[in-house]
């Protein structure tokens, strides 16, 4: 479990990184927190030519708490945000992320363009309607989180370009959030899991909730699930449950049939949804 | 006597250096030798047509390329079939590198040799095999149907066929008293694999001066290891050194061998003149070390109203993997164990060891046991169940009695030595595990269960092994004793027997293992046999040694032997402390000496007249020194046992499962330190929780290992481990001077049945399958609810079950 031979990069700015990736194109590979890329390099499941580790990249080490959201460097590593007050989904979710040594190294962004389909920040993004700033010497371009997840382990990321920021937006005011999962021990990749958004109107009734699933399709399944404008405490969620089980596909591995995870995720949905809608009021 | 040491919660006195990164395992020695890598068989079963290594020539830093072809012929044989058996008709074992066929993924067929490993690995990549693919046996149902062969000359797939039978006691045979019973049940049971996977892998370093040949091995072995290298390289034993350094743990697969690595690294070494080091990663520790437990169980039991068992017959299915290097060890354990702390009224039990094109299977901590134990504990329950019976009460109503001992079972264990139980105490121990757990007072509610296990470990197996003690001028205890350590705690409770035996400070002992350097004979660690075997050889040597120092010390004191008194290093007349010496000066007067080359050998040379002139300095029959040396060498195993508890809740929606209650009551005779017992027991229980709610190996159809690494293989963390209540019963054992049994597997053997018990309990149906996961056991629901079909499940959904007349 060593790596094949590859070329390392420590570039000491983002112009010597875009050039060094332009340069390295479909060979090259991003290196941030690791927790991912240098496993996959040591079993030899992936084998990139040159290896452009972007830790010296202070500049990229930002978190941003704007009016509308937050925006995440790429090498803002997941206790950072972690603690950030400000977006209490970012904090709930990243909670489930791993361990704590793990969350020290790992990025936010690094999660994000790894796309692993059980993760949960994919799903974060997602449910909030988020996008990733993706960078090449040419210029910038926004990619939306509808957009950017494309697979299993696959994303919108172009050979060459390099993912310099996501942005994650407020949720709306009256609302809350909940992230729910079933992993087989405290730390793994979950079975199923959901995070929920429910926003009230003024009246304090739910006026809105969405779900984003993850585990149960190549990318997260976002729901826009359909609600009673009702109290919150008294909202029943059985058509939100089965509106997530339909708009699911989720597979079979070695460690959940699909009928399980199905199952799960509805059940993840209703507690997600209850204590969003609990949140938020 | 302030140096009573023995029974104490003395501090592991190996943790500072453990804990505090300052262990020397294999990899962290041998910094400059150059790396070996493998290259390892991608497909379970295929012949192999050509190996081309020509690209990888170019490979900078190559040194070497090894295949079969390259080997002599010593060391080209098929490695040792270490345990023949009469049963083991058709015994097959692999080759140092594959010649011909591949029998599972990872098989060694390529030996690289690099100056590091990186580039080990590079050629290793570009070396290319040519297969002929070839139809591979994967899982025990397929092995049995014998369509495909793993080996062609084994007909059937069957390694191993035995039938034991113990008639009653009125001669008979468990089948006919199955008919005669008022009640009979039939059914079936399957454990699946998993792996002792200790943290450390193997690995071994080679070191080879021209003359002699060092070996360090991550090994449960290291006098056998030198054995087999010695034979295979044709070399004079007193040329070969093996040293076990610190291990991470070995849980019985290093305790297989000669691995091909222990063979091939030190040929190598010799041939190329250098160092060579070969660490075993993660995933070859997957695909090429050994599995173990995989099993399937036809079960038929017939009893009476009181749950009496009148015949039992158990056929037993083993899955061996690809080959049997450790003998049938495994299933032999299995049928014997099954019977564990009962009087079974005639039992019969059948097993086939069956080949598979999978890793091959050799013992793994409970080493069989846990199966056994899963067999025997749910037959327990089923009969309770059927007669609508306290499951604890069935139990009673087989225990072997207080005043039954030694209870002869009339069958063989895996020692060859008849299965007689040398001491215990069942039903104190039942009566303590219900108290512990709160049997009684458990309160039914729906999702909750509680489940009990119990079984009987036979442990300390022989055939011997031996202690050295030397006492130095400086007063300090040199122990030695050729078994090996994992982390077990033995520098501590082996330096706890020699400062009680000596009278010594146990600041002044140290402890050594695992060296053939310190001491050449030796079994090895496993079955439990540690502490017993080695401590008591090591007591043995110590009255020894305390015999000749007060010998000497009563010639110095003018005293009679029979007076004198050892405490806190000093010897002393019983009753009068004043008249005294010091073990160390003790030391230096049983060496005579010439030279004086410091201030305490002046006193032990020729001319200090601390020896008569009429007689040799060393009197006839004595040595030198003050050293002993003994063995321990049992009539046959001691018999350890313990009962488990468990309190589970399973998720109404989730399916998951949560262990709320662990008890654990245990009787390995006298105790040596208490905490290293109960550390040895959370250990295993922690291992038996992997073995039932999380840890398998998943073969698909190609026998391809699915999970091959520590993100697919769920090994349990500290977060899914229950916190474990413990007790002690000590009933000493009979056989040995210190009264001691094993404790080393104790704690991990029941934990399936207890698991099972419980969650069965939980959910109303049976759980016959183990391990099992939230999927598992939503999907068991599912089956059990037909009509509700699979996409219901909110809150209403809460497991409904038949409530039993009595728990």
């Amino acid at each position: 479990m060593k790596p094949p031979p590859f070329e390392y990069h420590a570039p000491r700015d983002l112009g010597e990184a875009l050039d060094v990736l332009a340069g390295a194109g479909a060979r090259g590979k991003v290196l941030a927190g690791g927790q991912s890329l240098i496993p996959i390099m040591n079993m030899r499941l992936a084998s990139p030519e040159h290896l452009v580790d972007i830790n010296r990249l202070h500049e990229l080490d930002t978190v941003e708490e704007t009016a509308g959201g937050v925006r995440v460097g790429a090498l803002a590593r997941h206790s950072r945000v972690e603690r950030l007050r400000a977006h209490p989904l970012l904090g709930q979710a990243l909670r489930l992320v791993a361990h704590p040594v793990i969350r020290n190294r790992g990025t936010v962004v690094g999660s994000l363009v790894h796309a692993d389909p059980a993760a949960e920040l994919p799903a974060v993004l997602a449910v909030l309607d988020g996008s990733v700033r993706l960078a090449t010497a040419g210029g910038t371009r926004d990619v939306a989180a509808r957009d950017f997840f494309t697979g299993p382990l696959e994303s919108a990321v172009q050979a060459g370009e390099l993912a310099v920021s996501a942005y994650f937006p407020n949720t709306r005011p009256r609302s809350g959030t909940a992230f729910r999962e079933v992993a087989r021990r405290h730390g793994d990749y979950a079975l199923a899991g959901v995070c929920a958004v429910v926003t009230l109107d003024e009246d304090l009734r739910v006026e809105r909730a969405r779900v984003a699933c993850i585990g149960v399709g190549a990318v997260p399944v976002v729901v826009d699930v359909p609600c009673e404008r009702r109290p919150a405490a008294t909202v029943g969620w059985d058509e939100a449950v089965r509106a997530v089980r339909e708009a699911t596909d989720p597979e079979g591995d070695i460690h959940a049939s699909a009928a399980y995870r199905r199952h799960l995720v509805g059940v993840l949905a209703e507690q997600a949804l209850k204590e969003a809608a609990r949140a938020a009021v | 006597m302030t140096t009573r040491l023995f029974g104490e919660p003395v501090q592991r006195r190996e943790d500072p250096r453990l804990l505090t990164g300052q262990g020397r395992y294999l990899d962290d020695l041998g910094q400059g030798a150059a790396a070996a890598a493998f290259v390892r068989s991608p497909h379970a079963h295929a012949r192999i047509r050509d190996i081309d290594v020509s690209a990888a020539l170019d490979v900078d830093g190559l040194i070497a390329i090894y295949t079969w072809e390259d080997l002599p012929a010593r060391v080209g044989q098929p490695l040792p079939l270490l345990i023949p058996h009469p049963a083991l008709t058709h015994g097959r074992t692999a080759l140092p590198l594959a010649k011909d066929v591949v029998r599972h993924v990872g098989e060694p067929v390529v030996m690289v040799v690099a100056t590091d490993r990186y580039l080990a690995e590079d050629a290793c990549a570009l070396i290319e095999v040519d297969y002929e693919q070839l139809k591979p046996v994967v899982g025990i149902e397929e092995a049995v149907q014998g369509a495909q062969l793993v080996h062609e000359d084994v007909p059937g797939n069957v390694g191993a066929h035995l039938v034991q039978e113990v008639p009653s006691t009125t001669g008979t045979s468990a089948r006919e008293a199955i008919e005669g019973a008022p009640h009979t049940l039939a059914f079936r049971l399957d454990i699946e694999r998993s792996a002792s996977m200790p943290l450390e892998g193997r690995g071994v370093y080679a070191r080879w001066d021209g003359t002699d040949l060092r070996v360090y091995s991550s090994t449960q072995t290291s006098t056998s290891v030198r054995m087999a290298i010695a034979a295979a390289l044709n070399l004079p034993l007193p040329h070969v050194e093996v040293i076990a350094p610190d291990v991470g743990g070995g849980f019985g697969v290093k305790i297989v061998h000669p691995w091909a690595e222990e063979i091939l690294v030190p040929w190598a070494a010799m041939l190329l003149g250098r160092e060579i080091k070969w660490t075993e990663d993660r995933r070859e520790h997957f695909i090429s070390s050994a599995h173990e437990r995989g099993q399937v169980q036809h079960v038929r039991v017939g009893f009476d109203d009181d749950g009496v068992i009148k015949g039992l017959d158990v056929t037993i299915l083993h899955d061996h993997g690809a080959y049997t290097p450790y003998g049938i060890i495994v299933p032999i354990v299995t049928s014997t164990q099954l019977l564990g702390p009962y009087k079974i009224g005639a039992y019969r039990v059948e097993f086939t060891a069956v080949y598979t094109n999978t890793v091959q299977v050799t013992p793994y901590r409970g080493a069989g046991r846990p199966q056994a134990v899963f067999c025997m504990e749910r037959t327990m329950d089923k009969i309770a169940r059927h007669l609508g019976k306290d499951r604890t009460r069935v139990r009673a109503a087989n225990f072997i009695g207080p005043d039954e001992f030694p209870y002869d079972q009339g069958m063989i264990f895996q020692d060859g030595r008849p299965l007689i139980y040398d001491s215990g105490n069942y039903p104190e121990m039942l009566r303590m595990v219900k108290e512990l757990v709160g049997w009684d007072d458990f309160e039914p509610a729906p999702n909750r269960g509680i489940g009990v296990g119990c079984y009987v470990e036979g442990t300390g197996v022989g055939p011997y092994e031996g202690g050295h003690v030397q006492v130095t001028s400086d007063g300090r205890v040199h122990v030695s004793t050729g078994l090996t350590s994992q982390g077990q705690g033995h520098e501590t409770v082996f330096a706890q027997i020699a400062a009680t035996e000596l009278g010594v400070p146990i600041e002044r002992v140290s402890v050594v293992t695992g060296d053939t350097r310190r001491f050449g004979y030796a079994v090895g660690t496993f079955a439990s046999r540690a502490a017993v075997m080695s401590g008591n050889a090591i007591a043995l040597a110590c009255r020894k040694v305390r015999e000749k120092a007060l010998r000497i010390a009563a010639d110095a004191l003018e005293a009679n032997p029979d007076d004198l008194e050892i405490d806190d290093g000093l010897v002393h007349v019983a009753g009068a402390p004043a008249a005294s010496i010091p073990l160390s000066t003790v030391a230096v007067l049983a060496n005579p000496l010439r030279y004086a080359f410091d201030e305490e050998a002046a006193k032990a040379t020729q001319f200090s007249g601390a020896a008569s002139p009429d007689k040799p300095p060393v009197a006839e029959g004595e040595e030198p020194g003050l050293e002993g040396r003994d063995y321990y060498s049992p009539i046959r195993s001691t018999f350890a046992a313990g009962m488990h508890a468990a309190i589970v809740e399973t998720d109404p929606l989730t399916a998951e499962i949560k262990v709320l209650r662990y008890a654990v009551v245990h009787d390995c005779g006298r105790l040596i330190n208490p905490m290293i017992v109960e550390g040895q027991i959370h250990g295993g229980v922690a291992q038996g929780i992997g073995g039932a709610l999380y840890e398998r190996m998943v073969y698909d159809g190609h026998g391809q290992l699915l999970n091959a690494s520590f993100m697919d293989f769920l090994m349990p963390y500290a977060t899914e481990v229950p916190h474990v209540e413990t007790a002690h019963l000590e009933t000493p054992s009979p056989l040995n001077p210190l009264g001691i049994k094993g404790a080393g597997e104790a704690g991990v053997i029941p934990v399936s049945a207890v698991i099972a018990a419980a969650i069965e309990d939980a959910e109303g149906f049976a759980i016959d399958r183990m391990p099992i996961s939230p999927s598992e056991l939503f999907d068991l629901r599912t089956a059990s609810r037909p009509a509700q079909g699979t996409a219901q499940g909110t809150a209403q959904e809460v497991s409904r079950r038949p409530e039993p007349p009595e728990r």
